[in-house]
This record gives C-alpha cells, structure tokens and sequence, in this order.
C-alpha cells in the first residue's frame, strides 16, 4: 500500500507545518488591527483631495478610503489661505523641540539621581514625583494661568536686561512648565536601575564624577528610554490644545493644533479640516517611524522589568 | 586640557534661554492689559471670534483702518481667535488680569461676563440706539453691555413646489401654522413617502444650536428656559404644563418619524430634496436660493398658542472692566456703528442687519429682497435667551434635557431633573445677584 504524502503528513503526529502556514493565523487578527488604525488615516487623507460635497457623499460607503472622484490639491491651497499654517508649523516644531531637548536632560538627570545617587529622602522625593501624576492637568490650568501671568522674566532691550511680569503670550510660557515631567522621571529612574551598579563603582575607583558617570555610562547604556521618553514628551506637546489657547493670544506665536478650530466656522469645510489635520499628521508620523524600533524595544523592556 | 562638561551645559542652557527671551513677544510689545503707547496713540487691543472667516474679518479690519485713519489720540489693533475656543481664551485672561480693551461676545453670554465683572457699561449714541434693531443690543440690570452689526433669525425653509404637491397653505407672519395643522402637515408628508423625513432640525449640532433654536417651541408652547419675573427658578417654567406638552410634541417628532434623531453634519438633507421642510438660519438662505431660486420659501415658524417665537441675539462687541481707556474704546465702538459697516457684514454674512438704512444698502435684505421675511421675523418674533448669568448653565442643562428626551427619555422626569440642575446652580451662586 502506499502512502500518499498528505496523508502522512497529517497521520505522523511528528510532522510540524510549514512556519508560513503557522505565521498566517496570527496575521489574519493583526492585519485586522491594523485596519482598525489605518482606516481613519487613509479616510483623512482621501478626503483631503475631494471636495465636501464628495466627502460627504462617499462616508456612507467604501468609497470614502478610496481615492477616486474628482481629486485635486485645492483643499490644501485653500488651508494656506484661511490659515497661517507654516508659522503655526513652526511654532510647534520650536515648542516641540524646545520641550523635548529640554525634557530629556532634566528628567533623565532627575531619573538618575533617584536611582543611582544615595541620599536621604530619595524614596519620599520619588513617591511625591509620583503622586503628581494623579492630577488631571484641566484641574490645574487655571491656577496655572494664573501663576504664570505673574511670573517674572528677564527681557534684552537694546542688549539691556529688564526685569519684566508675565510670560503670557510667549514661548517660553508654551515650553518651561512642560519641561519636568513627573512619568518621564519615573521611566529614566525604572530604566536607569536596570544597569548594573558596578560600572558606578568601578567608574567611582577611576575618580569619575557622578556627572561624569551620568554622562559617559549612563547616557550612552540608555538609548531606548530616551527614545520612548522623546516620543512620550513629543505627542501631548505636539497636541497641546487647551493651554495655548488659554495663555496665546496673539497669533503669530500659536500651535498647529489651535489651527484646526480656524475651519469649524458656521459651514464646516470639511476638505479643508482633512487637509490641515493630513498636513499636521505627517511630521507626527515620520517622528514615529524614525523612533519606533528604539520605543518599541524600551517599552517591552520596561514592561519586562516593572 | 581637559574641558569641563558643565560649561558646555550651563552655556547651552544660557543660549537658549537668552533665545526665548529674545522671542518671548513677537511684536516687542509689552502687555499691559490692553492700552499701551505707540507713538503718542495709545493701543487699543480688540479680540475677536472670527478667526478663519475671512469675509467676515475683513470688515473688522476696515472699521479699524478708517478709525486708526481718524484718531490722534488711539489706535485699535485685531487679534484674532478661533471661534469654538474664544470663550475658554476670554476666560483665561480674565483670570490672568490680561483682557484687551475690546472684545466682542455672543449676546446670552454678556450678562455672565457682566456679573462676573469681565466687562463694563458701553455708551453709545442715543440717536444710533433709536434705530437699532434691538435684539441686537446687549443689556444686563439695565445697562447697556454691548452691541452687535447684525442678528440672526430662523425660519422654516420649504419649496413651493412641495407645498402645492401636498396642497399646504403659505403661512404668514400675520397668519402662520397652528400646532394642529403643523402636526398635520407633517403627517401629510411623512406618509406621503417622497422624502426621507418630512422635517431637518439639525439636531447633530448638539451646542447652542438647541436652545437658540428649539427653546422658542418651548416659550411659542408657553414654558421657558427660567421664570423671568425673578430670574431665580426654572420651576413652573421648564417643568409645568406647558413645559410638558412642549416635551411630549418634541419627543412625538421623532417617535412618529417627523423628523430623523441622527442627521449629516453640514445638514445637506433639504437642499439634496431629502427632507421637504428645515429648520435654518438666514446664514443659509443665500446657498437655498441658489439652488431652489423662486421655487424657495422662507416660512414663518408654527404659532403653539403663544405666537410664533424664535431665538435673538449674535455676537456683539464690549469694552473690558479692566480697560484703561474707555472713553477710546468707546469712540471706536460709537465710530463703527455706521450704516456701511452694517451693511458689509450682512454682504459678507447674509445676516440681518440692524437698521432700516443699512437694509437698505444690501441685495437681499433691502425692501422685496429675498430674505426680507427673516428681518420681519427677528423684530416681530424674536425672544432673547434669559438675559441672566445664568444663562450658561440653563444652556447645556437644557441641551442635555432636550437631546434626552429626543432619544425616548421620560419629559417629566427629564424636565424635573433639568430644573433642579438649574435651581441648584443658581442657589450655589447667591441667586447671581438677583
């Protein structure tokens, strides 16, 4: 008798399928999640090159990820002309970086000297930093407003210091609260813990400084939690909506999120709100994408070590 | 040599901080809560709703550069601001202490901000006030707050072409629907089976929308938002008989498929002949003419018992408690009540505009012109929303109420809830000064 290859495939109990046909259940599930999160974006980006009358008519079917109809750029020229979109642009992006750059240093030297230095109030320090994560930033917003108009600064006029109040209507008042971060301490300091303590040691024997262990062992061992951090600090700075617009007024100095309400007027143009929000996305994206292997590999490491 | 690494640190941090000192104000101006020097004028600072409306802004900017031309003494600089946060933006600098001079507002909202000490008193011409369409002034404890360029009102748009299908009469301001033969009618056209529904009540614009235009149902029933002889309670008003029977007719519309509970956004269902009567503003008839052009019918809304009633009130212009030059933000305000200003926006707009003069001046509000109906409408029917600091919250409780009970909640139990809602804010605000 013979035996036919199928059937002794699925007779020999040894016999393991072929790794694709093992892959492919557990694409089918993911490749439905990624639907679920692609769906919106393609919807945005397909509704930005139609007109609103086709926008509205295609949402009720599949049409509406699909790029057909009458497509064309003017969305986009329109959006120029309603809004100041390159200068909000750019606000952002200084806010951003300022806030970014800013953050990684401070909080990663905070995070350090909670788990690396010995000092005494360290635990209560940590579980104060903690604590704070609890407060919803709308309950303080108000205070905040108010602190910060009184506030003082240094301004150079004609390279003369002058001792001013108030930061409202500036960066800076955009940038510096946002600079410390209690969860981004929280993530250096959990990160930090996971190098072992005797590169401190030896370093300490070689008449290192702290700040020199920080930056020379540290720093360098530490690429995937300043990565994850950078995007974490990124995204609610980018989207940063309520606070400008309680604490901007003038619009030369407004984020590109404040920007998305200059279309919601008495007829909503909604091929224009598709193409400012498609154009205020993309940097988002690409920020991902540059970071997500670095994020990726901090958050599973992090979730590993609690 | 060896470097040390906290210069570096502490010259960086320094380049950057002497950066955002550098650009901490991008005009150079100090902020000094709205009045400051520029070469002799002082600086008048007016803030404004109207970001993104280019129509609309450009006629601010010209009532500005024909003031500036005018003065010696101030000169009034715009900035403006998205609309759906510009209250949140008011609110915050109230807090901050940093209003401008100027400032414009939606009219229920100026006796709030007046209560709550965010503006003052305007003076304006009485010979100007005399002409003035008065829905269109903003008063609180008997001064004057603010005063708006134009109102808005609504109708019921229809097509004359339906109408006759169904043999439906033409109302009129003098002679509109009754409840029964606007329940009839409605009927009519539901079982008809041409359209979708026989009514559009943009009812997926949960905001404002909802009481500017569904509470004059309830006030046309005989209900209210608020007792207005105490401006205390909500009781008896929003909840007695009348309240109820407005609750009950306003639930029916859905129920007996009047009208749909999930509409489009941007509501195209009249003008893609889906739906054969809307509720709408006059900022939409100019679109409705163009497509329906003689076919279109601007219709008075149904009298309920207490006459055909519909909201007033748009956006108006004030002067800050804490400006330090009223009598300059004053003459502003006085100088742009002109005639031609008024005009402009009803041309950039399609609103109403508030004297018989400017009216004059405009295509479709002029004597015969196509919404002509609407300017009858906002001075024979229009009710204003409680003139309370109140208001605010009367707005979303009532929202809510109503957008419950379009979904088959209970109207009593509803409408109870909404006047105990009401009630407590106003005891938890000593009665906001009443």
């Amino acid at each position: 008798m013979t035996t036919s290859p199928t059937s002794r495939q699925i007779s020999d109990p040894t016999h393991r399928p072929s790794r694709r046909s093992r892959v492919w259940p557990r694409y089918i599930p993911l490749v439905g999640v990624a639907i679920v999160f692609i769906f919106p974006l393609l919807f945005m980006f397909m509704s930005s090159l139609k007109p609103d009358a086709q926008i509205l008519a295609d949402v009720r079917s599949f049409r509406a990820f699909l790029p057909v109809g009458e497509l064309s750029t003017d969305n986009y020229s329109a959006v120029f002309d309603r809004v100041p979109a390159w200068r909000f642009m750019a606000n952002t992006i200084f806010v951003v970086a300022m806030v970014v750059g800013f953050g990684l240093i401070v909080n990663s030297m905070a995070g350090f000297a909670l788990s690396r230095l010995q000092w005494r109030g360290r635990g209560i320090a940590l579980s104060i930093i903690l604590a704070t994560l609890i407060v919803p930033f709308e309950t303080i917003a108000v205070p905040m407003v108010w602190w910060v108009a009184k506030l003082p600064w240094i301004e150079f006029q004609d390279f003369i210091p002058t001792l001013t109040t108030g930061w409202l209507n500036t960066y800076r008042v955009q940038i510096i609260p946002f600079i410390a971060n209690a969860f981004s301490i929280f993530l250096f300091a959990q990160y930090f813990k996971s190098i072992p303590k005797e590169l401190d040691e030896a370093a300490r024997v070689d008449g290192a400084s702290w700040f020199t262990i920080y930056r020379k062992i540290i720093v360098p061992l530490s690429g995937p939690a300043f990565a994850t951090v950078a995007i974490l600090t990124f995204l609610p700075v980018w989207n940063s909506f309520l606070w400008p617009i309680m604490v901007v007024q003038q619009e030369a100095l407004r984020p590109v999120q404040v920007g998305v309400q200059y279309f919601f007027q008495l007829e909503t143009a909604w091929g224009e709100v598709m193409a400012y929000t498609s154009f205020i996305t993309i940097p988002v994206l690409l920020f991902f994408l540059v970071f997500q292997r670095a994020f990726v590999s901090s958050i599973a490491s992090a979730g590993v070590k609690g | 040599m060896r470097r040390n690494p906290w210069l570096g640190i502490v010259a960086g941090l320094g380049a950057v901080t002497l950066t955002l000192a550098g650009c901490g104000s991008s005009d150079g101006s100090t902020d000094d809560g709205g009045a400051g020097g520029n070469g002799g004028l002082s600086t008048l600072k007016l803030w404004y709703h109207g970001a993104g409306n280019d129509a609309e802004r450009t006629v601010v900017e010209q009532q500005i550069a024909d003031f500036n031309a005018s003065q010696e003494d101030y000169e009034v600089v715009l900035e403006s601001f998205p609309q759906a946060s510009y209250n949140d933006s008011v609110v915050a600098a109230a807090v901050a202490g940093d209003l401008p001079c100027l400032l414009d507002m939606d009219g229920p909202i100026v006796p709030n901000w007046a209560w709550g000490g965010y503006v003052q008193p305007i003076e304006v011409d009485q010979a100007i006030l005399d002409t003035w369409l008065p829905s269109a002034m903003g008063y609180y404890q008997d001064d004057l707050y603010a005063i708006g360029y134009w109102d808005a009102a609504i109708g019921m748009y229809a097509r004359q072409s339906v109408l006759d299908t169904y043999d439906i009469r033409i109302p009129t301001s003098d002679d509109p629907w009754s409840g029964e033969e606007f329940e009839a009618i409605l009927q009519t056209i539901t079982e008809g089976g041409e359209f979708d529904y026989a009514l559009d009540l943009g009812v997926n614009d949960v905001s404002e929308w909802y009481p500017y235009a569904f509470s004059p149902q309830l006030q046309s029933f005989g209900g209210d938002l608020i007792d207005r002889d105490t401006y205390l309670t909500a009781k008896g008003a929003l909840n007695g008989p009348e309240a109820l029977e407005w609750g009950n007719w306003w639930q029916g519309l859905f129920e007996k498929g009047y009208a749909s509970t999930t509409e489009q956004d941007g509501n195209p269902e009249f003008l893609e002949g889906r739906v054969a009567l809307q509720l709408n503003g006059n900022w939409g008839g100019v679109q409705a003419l163009e497509e329906f052009g003689d076919d279109m019918l601007f219709l008075p809304m149904p009298d309920f018992g207490e006459g055909p009633v519909i909201g007033g009130q748009s956006w108006m212009f004030g002067i800050s408690a804490t400006c330090e030059h009223p009598e300059g933000a004053n003459a502003y305000i006085n100088f742009s009540l002109k005639d031609e200003y008024v005009a402009d926006f009803t041309t950039a707009l399609g609103l109403i505009p508030t004297t018989e003069a400017a009216a004059a001046m405009t295509e479709y509000y002029q004597p015969g012109g196509a919404l002509e109906p609407f300017k009858e409408y906002s001075e024979r029917f229009a009710l204003i929303r409680p003139p309370t600091p109140a208001y605010s919250v009367i707005s979303s409780v009532f929202t809510k109420a109503a957008e419950d009970i379009k979904n088959g909640a209970d109207v009593k139990a509803t409408l109870d809830q909404a006047v105990a809602e009401i009630d407590a804010d106003i005891a938890a605000n000593d009665g906001y000064g009443n």
